[in-house]
């Protein structure tokens, strides 16, 4: 009944392929294609942390930290664009977004 | 041990749970709700795996800012939210396949590296020790010495991702009055003061 880092890094695993489902379901919405990359990215520190903590380094959990940084920056940058699109075109809908015709 | 294995799965299952709930929700203020349960259940996750300084930057961070930032965000725009779900299950075929293939790659890594023979991964101590009282001294230890340059960064990078969001989000409005102290300051008798000759029962036009 021992927690080993395999059960760590099973839930880090459903959690993280939950992110990249959400990107794809959800083509009508950028808010939730960015808090499907807030899941993905807090896959990867679940599994940063269990590494850390199992093989006993703490620079694991140093990098966790830094990653939790660079995502609140994104998370902000992320935000401020989905709010001058939508000043700009009352829409946050994936599938309208063709400006640049990619 | 058996209470930590019970709050492992119990807080595993809640984190997923949420997760599922977070990508598939009609309501993105909802989803937004979720979201903040299934951090708190991760930082119980870190709780448990013995990192109690990233548990609660976990829970500050994200529940007190970037989720609180979503909300806000969400409840900014005047969104269409049945319009918004239409041809949700357009993409369900291509994106359950990714999602399968995806699941399955990881979860044989994960079952291969846990089943090393050589026993590297064995369960080491549940916090790593460094001859410090306890995690967040130890974080401290090693974040303030060894990787001082690197936080410095950090810094760097949340102050440009501050400046970046307020260059983007502000827009100068046209017609507002605001004080001017330096044109008040440079103001002179000559642009302030005009002399009028008037003369009797005529008025100034």
């Amino acid at each position: 009944m021992t927690i080993t880092l395999g059960h760590y890094l099973t839930v880090a695993a459903i959690l993280f392929t939950l992110g990249v489902l959400g990107i794809f379901l959800n083509r009508k919405n950028v808010i939730v294609i960015l808090m499907s990359i807030e899941l993905m990215l807090l896959a990867v520190n679940l599994n940063l942390v269990a590494f850390s903590a199992y093989l006993g380094d703490l620079v694991g959990q140093i990098f966790a930290m830094f990653v939790l940084t660079v995502a609140a920056a994104e998370a902000a940058i992320g935000l401020a664009i989905l709010v001058v699109y939508f000043r700009n075109r009352g829409t946050v809908a994936v599938a309208d977004i063709n400006i640049m015709k990619g | 041990m058996i209470l930590s294995a019970i709050a492992f799965y119990a807080f595993a299952a809640v984190l997923i749970a949420c997760a599922a709930l977070v990508i598939s929700l009609r309501n993105p203020v909802h989803s937004v709700l979720f979201l903040i349960l299934g951090f708190f259940s991760a930082a119980g996750l870190f709780v448990l795996v013995g990192a109690e300084f990233l548990a609660m930057i976990l829970v500050i961070v994200y529940v007190g800012a970037v989720a609180v930032l979503f909300l806000f965000v969400v409840m900014m725009m005047d969104i269409n939210f049945v319009q918004m779900r239409q041809g949700f299950t357009d993409y369900l075929p291509v994106g359950a396949l990714v999602g399968i293939v995806l699941l399955a790659e990881l979860l044989l890594v994960v079952g291969v590296l846990v089943s090393a023979p050589d026993g590297a991964l064995a369960a080491g101590p549940a916090v790593p020790t460094l001859g410090t009282e306890n995690n967040t001294q130890a974080i401290g230890e090693v974040l303030y010495t060894r990787y001082l340059y690197l936080f410095q960064a950090a810094g760097m990078v949340l102050l440009v991702a501050m400046i970046g969001a307020i260059v983007l989000t502000h827009r100068a409005r046209p017609g507002v009055r605001r004080q001017r102290i330096a044109d008040q300051v440079g103001r002179t008798r000559a642009s302030g003061v005009e002399l009028k000759k008037v003369t009797p029962g005529g008025g100034i036009s």
